[in-house]
């Protein structure tokens, strides 16, 4: 696990650092300036019923959701691997 | 890969529907089937779909464009259960997003699971039976995974450009392309990276199963 979280940052670190980054906007945003682009009188006909009120707050639930996702792998995993050892003694 | 709400003309919006809702309905229906064969599958179901929500929840920088991009997560799935079932458990991730993250959208819904959780996953599946038992699981699984993420940005280029066509498909296809399928490389080799190390995890645990080649 040690091993997995230190390749992640160490990838992210030298992905941020050996690029000259406009800004590091999301790949979805710059799509929709690009549909603008494309179609300047494209009217979207729908909006979010909900949208975070702040990036705070989207962070928030952004965290939220690694969250839920990293408690049941770890859960299952854990659960999973003590059984195992139980069974070895 | 998330096409905003409202993004897509209706037509284009309900067409991408026609083709994920059987799948997530199909894939549905076989999670329900596979739990009930063997309770243990309710497991790896999960874990499968938490990885899903993990990698998904993450926006990693990429250093070809200077932006960020999602990874899909979804390789795991895609080895374990086939892509329908990876359809039914992205639908459930993107629908989280779309409802707290204005991340994607109602409307977009059936073509965002089109790409990330059914042809993405097809992709990926197609290589997988390929590759199985020519590589080792670990490599089988970073490739799989890798093209599986990779695939899925591929598709959401070519919606958007069939939709948005401009002066030629191609041309409009290529800028999409070159927004997408160009920052997602070095985050799909992120991504099948991690699938790679969790399916170590997963082969050492559920030995029987997995070499059972599972289910897909």
């Amino acid at each position: 696990m040690k091993k997995t979280i230190l390749i992640f940052l160490l990838l992210s670190m030298t992905f941020v650092s050996v690029s000259s980054a406009e800004n590091w906007t999301g790949a979805d945003q710059k799509a929709e300036e690009a549909i603008k682009r494309i179609s300047p009188d494209y009217e979207p006909w729908f909006t979010p019923i909900w949208e975070p009120p702040s990036g705070e707050i989207e962070s928030l639930l952004f965290s939220l959701q690694s969250a839920i996702g990293a408690f049941v792998v770890g859960y299952i995993v854990g659960r999973n691997r003590a059984s195992r050892d139980a069974q070895d003694d | 890969m998330h096409i905003m709400e409202g993004f897509l003309p209706p037509a284009w919006a309900g067409l991408w529907f026609l083709i994920s809702l059987p799948a997530i309905a199909y894939g549905a229906v076989k999670s329900k089937k596979l739990v009930e064969n063997n309770p243990r599958n309710r497991a790896l179901l999960a874990v499968a779909g938490g990885f899903i929500f993990v990698l998904s929840s993450l926006k990693i920088p990429s250093p070809v464009t200077g932006s960020t991009s999602h990874p899909t997560g979804t390789g795991i799935a895609t080895i374990l259960f086939g892509p329908a079932v990876t359809a039914f458990l992205s639908s459930i991730v993107l629908l989280y997003q779309t409802l707290l993250l204005a991340h994607g959208g109602l409307t977009t819904l059936g073509a965002n699971t089109a790409s990330m959780g059914f042809i993405g996953p097809l992709a990926g599946w197609g290589v997988y039976r390929i590759l199985k038992d020519r590589l080792s699981l670990k490599a089988t699984v970073f490739i799989v995974a890798v093209v599986a993420d990779w695939f899925t940005y591929v598709i959401t280029s070519v919606q958007i450009a069939l939709a948005f066509p401009g002066e030629s498909f191609v041309k409009s296809a290529l800028t999409f392309m070159g927004i997408f399928a160009l920052t997602q490389i070095p985050v799909a080799v992120v991504e099948g990276i991690f699938a790679a190390l969790l399916m170590g995890y997963i082969a050492n645990l559920w030995e029987d199963r997995v070499s059972q080649e599972v289910t897909a």
